[in-house]
């Protein structure tokens, strides 16, 4: 008699096999998922736990010797300063390019002029930070004089001016030009993504070019344009070559173009690499307030594309 | 009588009102006599001679719009004027800095021997003989070459696997749960994380793990994959969503497991597009500084251990070389090899662009035959 032998069944054992491979896959994708949320839980976590003796030790031992706190705020300012310069600047320019890119280059350049703006964001930030230092400041230096000799009552721009130019406001600069590209293409993408409906509407009532940007691509692009600035702050707030290699760095001055100031991540760049003892755990703590501050304006930003999901193709 | 009446020419009532073709040019031509008329006046130069006649071109167009055209088109010319003001001065950094990074850097790269030595035995009297003499600058990138793509090589290695798997989970897997909701935006919170707090989380994992002050290319390679893991995941995701469910579908109705599919079937699709976001993210880290100098410490000599000994790369390179050179009293032959290397940087990165296009282009699906 014939007895079918069921283990036997090719189609059922394949199946059995796949059902395994099935199972791996999915797991090992899934571990992958969650490694990711493990490594930035770490990064939280490693990040606190190294930064705790700097919190708990006494005042005497920090550098400075005033405390955590008294340590931290200058650059914490510094780095804000730094930071607001570069949006001040980038930000005008940033949006004229997308806008150049998008409404008023001709069509058969537009995606060229693109990539070209994108290779300024491939230029490693070691090389701007070179840049700014030897060729930047330089240049500039002669306008700082003129600033603090003809605004020098603003207490911004308070003389006398730095001789080698290596100041807060240069920093700033070549941070601009670092947060451009981001600013560019992500205002670029929700720019583009305007419906045409919209703006055929406003040019056929009699709008002139800017009229019809300023009444259909503006106000629809304006969520996008938003979190773009933040996401361009973010980098801004976390660049560290631009501002350890162009800033002769000091204490916290109002004046932008006298040397002084100090950006956290510049901080840790210039001293991690001799530090030991609890000036490790200092650097490490002022590391950990940077990430708190980046981590609170990239998650505004993201959520703010979120919400506005629907018509926003820049995350 | 009538008829003998000369014919003249009138500007239609539709085109009335407004500035002749050949404005522009006129304005243009004028703002260019007049800009380099006033920079006579205070001393040449080409850049301040181009703002100059900027701003006097777009006042003068403007003007003359306003007063032959009205307030409303005035303002539309005013507002191209400054987008394609922006636009050039955004390309005005661009230039400069290729330029500056050509001019000094080439001098360093065509030094004989500059990409084939370290910097093992080179001291501050070394440099001041050359100096002195006038001989050619000892010393080169070769370590740094080697230390660089070492690390990369073991970045890539760590965050190619992960960011792929997690992209396949996104996708395939995610559904739209709330994990998948999370770690989509974690990873976009992770892309923003500053390449020094990565650079410091893996100092401070290692030196919790391992010991106090351990800095070895393994760590900088640790840092570096924080920061290529969400530009790995974010470009695939992207590449793997945009195959079609046709072919998932098709395979599926053979019988084929979801595991083989993805395999077989998406992932080939996709494989263009995923190797090109890889290579752009590659060409992201390797130029990353701050994540190394706090984790990899500096070498003058070669390192082929990544796992144990500091290590150069070239972006620490060009940081030390600029900030503390070899000799502190003729920082010249410093220079001349930090902008060799940068150039050596720059062309990296650029061939790694430029590779990411012809793998996008190569290795694309081909379209029936």
């Amino acid at each position: 008699m014939l007895k079918v032998d069921v283990t036997t069944n090719s189609l059922t054992t394949s199946q059995g096999a796949g059902r395994a491979g099935d199972k791996v896959f999915s797991g090992a994708a899934l571990t992958a998922g969650c490694l990711i949320l493990a490594v930035l839980f770490g990064v939280a976590l490693f990040l606190v736990v190294q930064a705790i003796p700097a919190f708990v030790a006494p005042a005497a031992d920090i550098q400075g010797g005033q405390g955590f706190i008294a340590y931290i705020w200058p650059i914490v300012l510094g780095t804000l300063i730094a930071a607001l310069i570069a949006l001040v600047i980038a930000t005008p320019v940033a949006i004229g390019v997308a806008l150049f890119i998008s409404h008023y280059a001709p069509r058969r350049l537009a995606s060229g002029l693109g990539y070209v703006i994108d290779l300024l964001a491939a230029i490693p930030s070691v090389v701007y930070g070179a840049w700014g230092a030897a060729f930047l400041a330089k240049e500039i230096a002669p306008a700082y004089d003129w600033l603090a000799n003809n605004l020098g009552w603003l207490p911004i721009f308070q003389g006398p001016a730095s001789a080698t130019g290596k100041t807060i406001l240069t920093a700033g600069i070549v941070l601009s030009v670092m947060v451009l590209p981001i600013i560019t293409s992500l205002s670029r993408e929700i720019f583009l993504q305007t419906p045409k409906l919209h703006e055929e509407a406003a040019l056929a009532l009699g709008a002139t070019r800017w009229e019809m940007i300023k009444m259909a691509v503006l106000p629809f692009g304006r969520p996008g344009i938003i979190s773009a600035v933040m996401l361009g702050l973010g980098r801004a707030l976390g660049e560290t070559m631009a501002v350890a290699l162009v800033l002769s760095s000091g204490v916290l001055t109002a004046s932008l173009i006298q040397s002084g100031n100090q950006t956290i991540a510049a901080e840790i760049a210039l001293n991690f690499p001799e530090a030991s003892g609890l000036k490790v755990n200092t650097l490490i703590a002022a590391g950990l307030v940077l990430f708190v501050i980046t981590l609170g304006v990239n998650m505004v930003a993201r959520w703010i594309i979120t919400k506005h999901k629907e018509f926003s193709g820049a995350n | 009588m009538t008829l003998t009446a000369p014919v003249t020419r009138k500007r239609s009532a539709l085109t009335k009102g407004q500035l002749p073709g050949y404005a522009p040019y006129v304005v243009l031509a004028v703002a260019l006599v007049l800009g380099a008329a006033i920079l006579a006046l205070i001393g040449f130069n080409v850049l301040s001679w181009g703002v100059v006649s900027a701003i006097l071109f777009t006042v003068g167009l403007v003007s003359w719009s306003g007063a032959v055209e009205g307030a409303r088109k005035a303002k539309d010319k005013l507002a191209t004027c400054l987008v394609v003001g922006a636009f050039l001065v955004a390309l005005l950094p661009l230039v400069s800095v290729i330029w500056t990074v050509l001019v000094n850097g080439i001098p360093g790269i065509i030094t004989p021997g500059f990409l084939g030595t370290s910097m093992n035995g080179i001291t501050g009297t070394l440099d001041n003989k050359s100096v002195d003499e006038g001989t050619r600058v000892l010393g080169g990138v070769y370590h740094a070459l080697l230390g660089t793509v070492q690390i990369t090589l073991l970045a890539t290695v760590i965050s190619v696997p992960v960011g792929l798997l997690t992209a396949i989970y996104l996708v395939e897997y995610g559904n739209d749960r709330p994990l998948a909701r999370a770690i989509t935006f974690f990873v976009d919170v992770m892309t923003g994380i500053p390449s020094i707090v990565a650079g410091l989380f893996a100092a401070a994992f290692f030196f919790a793990l391992v010991g106090p002050g351990t800095k070895t290319g393994a760590v900088a390679a640790v840092a570096l994959s924080v920061l290529m893991i969400p530009v790995v995941v974010r470009s695939s995701e992207e590449m793997l969503k945009i195959v079609p469910n046709e072919l998932r579908e098709a395979s599926y109705a053979l019988g084929v497991r979801k595991w083989r599919t993805i395999l077989k079937v998406v992932i080939p699709t996709a494989i263009s597009g995923i190797a090109s976001g890889v290579t752009l993210a590659i060409a992201r880290v390797i130029g990353e500084t701050a994540p190394i100098l706090v984790t990899a410490g500096f070498a003058t000599s070669i390192n082929n251990n990544v796992f144990g000994g500091w290590m150069a790369s070239l972006p620490t390179f060009i940081y030390t070389q600029i900030l503390n050179p070899t000799s502190p009293s003729n920082p010249g032959p410093s220079d001349q090899r930090a902008w060799g290397a940068a150039l050596v940087l720059i062309i990296l990165v650029m061939l790694l662009n430029l590779a990411a296009r012809l793998i996008a282009r190569i290795f694309a699906p081909k379209a029936g035959r």
